[in-house]
């Protein structure tokens, strides 16, 4: 149709050319259907689309290393781990100062957990330095509070690192016995200027007894770390010491005539923490470390294949770890079976109620759609008294005189178990599929074969078979997909033996909480099944989905 | 598929060893399901018939594993949380499936694939990646271990059997009905209502059984999700089996065992009946 006439563009009802008026119409029409579909594909997305893309989050993210061990993970950058030798001090007391604040916050347990999926032992290494931490560089204070007892007094610190009013405010709150907010903590500018290193570790335990302790930093004296930052400031600064005003000249001076002199020992936490863990002095935890430090990692993904990385790349974990790919082959090599199963026991039943008269195929359906509209606990609560040592199946086999009485089959807690169960709620998504296909297949085309003289045989295999096919092809991908993804009866008949990939996605969320295991195992599991789907897709398209 | 006369001796075998076949296969599928039926009124507490059963002796029979499994509150509880969930969890999944089923069966959808990928894509995912992913989301936004954590995420289970029941009796829809109605004068609103509405019931119906069903069996995404005291039904079976295993089990089985009776035949009267409605001929 062309919009051009001898007398301009063709005009619709109202005035307007009709191709603009058919467009509008159209547009119109889009959105109507789209408002229809809106609410529901919000909903779609909100709740289910966005916890997949969670899952998906979940297994690259690792921010616990960053978060927990900033400090140390910013030192060990100029590290090399494939030096072979331990990192140097300034490395040692990064983790100090850092795992002071998690221990505090007890976050180095959570790190202790994480860190032990790659490297186990790691988890109790964290533990006990963590216990030890607060004790190292101990000398150093002492040292201080021998030169002055001033130091022994918390009150000291903060009157000398905090600012005036923060101090007045906080003393306030302490008469009043903390019922109300605490003042946060605020440095002095002059300390901050003066004193960096003193500044930086008091700040963080100040906010750390706030914080986490809802304590007061006028009511403990500070970590050792203030007062090695406080030696290290003077002794690099002497001119430091005449900041603060004259009161406190006499105590500054005095620790930078004993730091000159030598008197204050040097902080050792190399030599900290080699006492608190041997395994401290060797490059190993670190280059865990420094391995899993970035906010995300693939180690997940190369855990649920069975692999690890090490400082020398990614690396086969020792045999007893390996699980993750014979569990992937046993889900994908008993599903095989069980839809293999699902072929041979729904092919006959599929053929005969689609070439019975349509009264008795109807009657004998409803066989097939019982069990498909049954609850699957139900079934699989039949299959559990059904297959015991002493269920009936067992007791008909005695009574039959087939099987001794003290020997009973095992049916149940193995994979016979789970491959019989599954069959069985599986079977009708077989049925279902093969029957829509043969349903289509003339049964004029067997005729002909056979008065052309074909066998019984013949005529089957080369005539009805080849027809039948997509119906195959349909539930065969069908029982897949719904079998790989099988969680409740495998968990339940299965045993050790018998269960699936999913059993053990569970059991990393529900029991040994490693959250990014699972969501690695399930995004593996996740890519098997769309692809399986998209397959599906071209071979029956997703609109052709029947439901009984 | 009757005999023919002139059937030779090895056919007329085979014609009636395939017909065994198939009869047990039949067996295969029915027998686990009608089994647990005799076993529930088991006067003992064991899984097997009893020596007294099998003789037919009505002191072998009883209805204890009945009246356990309607005065336990351990399994009251459960039922009346499924009875909680399920039909909320339906209403949800219809009211929005058969608004997006309508304006998915118009013409001129933008992206129609993609859409239908997104809306099936709960039937598909494996439940147990999506129980995953629902749990680790839930708990960041706060819904994982409540009752609502749990009935949206049975709501968006049940949408895509919504949605393909819905879209199945909209193919059959005479568009022409609703202009019709139009040109009487009826606004779309009431076109919606007093036209299309009752011609589509059927498939609406359809899909709310299909979406309590799967609400009402769910257990994967529950025993994630929900808090102890959402107990379902099928989580309570699930203990059950796991545990501590008690014949009260087969009692609560045989309950929903009459319910799933109930839904098929309510199911094949409603497809009948849109058979008749959209003018195709009864099978």
């Amino acid at each position: 149709m062309t919009d051009q006439t001898a007398n301009g563009p063709m005009l619709a009802a109202d005035g307007t050319p009709l191709k603009q008026s058919l467009n509008r119409a159209l547009r119109r029409q889009k959105l109507r259907a789209f408002l229809l579909i809106a609410p529901l594909l919000i909903f779609v997305l909100v709740t289910f689309i966005a916890p997949i893309g969670d899952m998906l989050f979940r297994s690259v993210q690792n921010d616990i290393v960053a978060d927990t061990l900033p400090r140390t993970v910013a030192a060990l950058s100029k590290w090399n781990a494939e030096s072979g030798a331990p990192p140097e001090e300034p490395v040692y007391r990064a983790l100090a100062s850092d795992l002071l604040i998690a221990v505090a916050e007890k976050t180095h347990t959570q790190l202790g957990t994480r860190l032990n999926y790659e490297d186990s032992g790691f988890s109790s290494l964290l533990r006990g330095t963590g216990r030890d931490v607060d004790d190292m560089g101990e000398d150093v204070t002492k040292a201080l509070v021998a030169i002055d007892p001033i130091w022994d007094e918390p009150t000291t610190w903060t009157n000398l690192l905090g600012e005036p009013a923060w101090v007045s405010a906080q003393a306030d709150w302490d008469k009043a016995g903390g019922k109300t907010a605490e003042p946060p903590f605020v440095l002095s500018p002059v300390a901050q200027q003066n004193l960096p290193l003193t500044s930086a570790a008091f700040a963080d335990f100040a906010r750390v007894m706030q914080t986490v302790k809802n304590d007061s930093p006028t009511e403990k004296r500070p970590w050792n770390t203030v007062a090695i930052g406080l030696t290290e400031d003077l002794k690099a600064n002497p001119a430091a010491a005449g900041a603060f005003g004259t009161e406190w000249q006499p105590a500054l001076s005095a620790i930078v005539a004993a730091a000159q002199m030598g008197t204050i020992p040097a902080a050792n936490f190399t030599a900290a923490f080699t006492e608190s863990d041997k395994a401290w002095a060797t490059p190993q935890p670190w280059s865990i470390i420094k391995i899993f430090s970035p906010r995300f990692t693939s180690g997940y993904f190369l855990n649920a294949v069975d692999l690890k990385m090490t400082a020398d790349g990614i690396a086969p974990r020792a045999d007893s770890e390996r699980v993750y790919i014979m569990l992937f082959l046993r889900t994908m090599i008993l599903s095989l079976a069980i839809t293999g199963t699902c072929i041979l026991l729904g092919y006959p039943v599929a053929w005969l109620l689609a070439n019975l008269p349509p009264r008795t195929a109807n009657l004998l359906m409803i066989l097939v759609l019982l069990p498909f509209w049954t609850s699957l606990l139900v079934r699989t609560s039949a299959w559990k008294v059904l297959l015991q040592q002493q269920g009936v199946i067992n007791d008909l086999l005695v009574w039959a005189g087939l099987v001794a009485d003290e020997n009973r089959l095992v049916l149940i807690n193995n994979q016979t178990g789970t491959i019989i169960a599954m069959t069985h709620i599986l079977l009708p998504f077989m049925i279902l599929p093969l029957y829509s296909v043969m349903k289509t297949i003339p049964p004029s085309y067997l005729r002909a074969a056979k008065s052309l003289g074909a066998t019984d045989w013949t005529a089957f295999w080369r005539v009805y078979f080849p027809q039948s096919i997509p119906g195959i092809g349909a539930g065969s991908i069908l029982v897949f997909i719904l079998a790989i993804g099988y969680y409740i009866t495998p968990e339940l008949v299965g045993g050790a033996k018998g269960v699936f990939i999913s059993n053990r996605i569970a059991y990393h969320i529900g029991t040994s909480l490693n959250w990014g295991l699972a969501a690695a195992l399930g995004s593996l599991l996740l890519i098997v099944v769309l692809v399986l789907y998209w397959v599906y897709d071209r071979i029956v398209g997703i609109d052709n989905v029947k439901l009984g | 598929m009757s005999l023919p006369v002139y059937a030779t001796a090895g056919q007329r075998l085979w014609h009636y060893a395939f017909r065994v076949i198939c009869g047990l296969i039949f067996f295969f599928l029915i027998a686990p399901i009608i089994i647990i039926i005799p076993l529930s009124f088991n006067a003992q507490d064991f899984f097997t018939f009893s020596p007294e059963m099998l003789r037919l002796d009505p002191a072998g029979y009883s209805l204890k594993h009945y009246h356990d499994f309607f005065t336990n509150p351990d399994w009251q509880l459960p039922l009346w949380n499924s009875l909680a969930i399920a039909p909320v969890a339906t209403l949800i999944a219809v009211s929005l499936g058969t608004l997006a089923a309508i304006g998915l069966s118009q013409s001129h959808v933008p992206f129609k694939g993609t859409i239908m990928a997104i809306l099936i894509s709960p039937m598909i995912v494996p439940l147990i990646i999506s129980a995953a992913g629902m749990y680790f989301f839930y708990s960041r936004v706060g819904l994982q271990g409540t009752y609502w954590g749990v009935v949206l995420a049975h709501a968006v289970l049940g949408i895509p059997f919504v949605i393909i029941t819905v879209t199945a009796t909209l193919v059959g829809f005479d568009r022409s009905l609703t202009r019709a109605a139009a040109s009487l004068g009826a606004g779309p609103v009431r076109t919606f209502f007093m036209v299309q509405m009752p011609l589509i019931m059927p498939g609406v119906v359809a899909g709310a059984l299909f979406a309590f069903i799967t609400s009402f069996d769910e257990v994967v995404v529950v025993l994630f999700l929900g808090a102890p005291g959402d107990k379902t039904l099928p989580w309570q079976m699930f203990t059950g089996l796991r545990e501590q295993i008690s014949p009260t089990i087969l009692a609560a089985a045989t309950v929903l065992v009459s319910i799933s009776v109930v839904l098929l035949v309510t199911l094949e009267v409603l497809r009948r009946r849109s058979e008749r409605l959209r003018g195709m001929s009864p099978t």
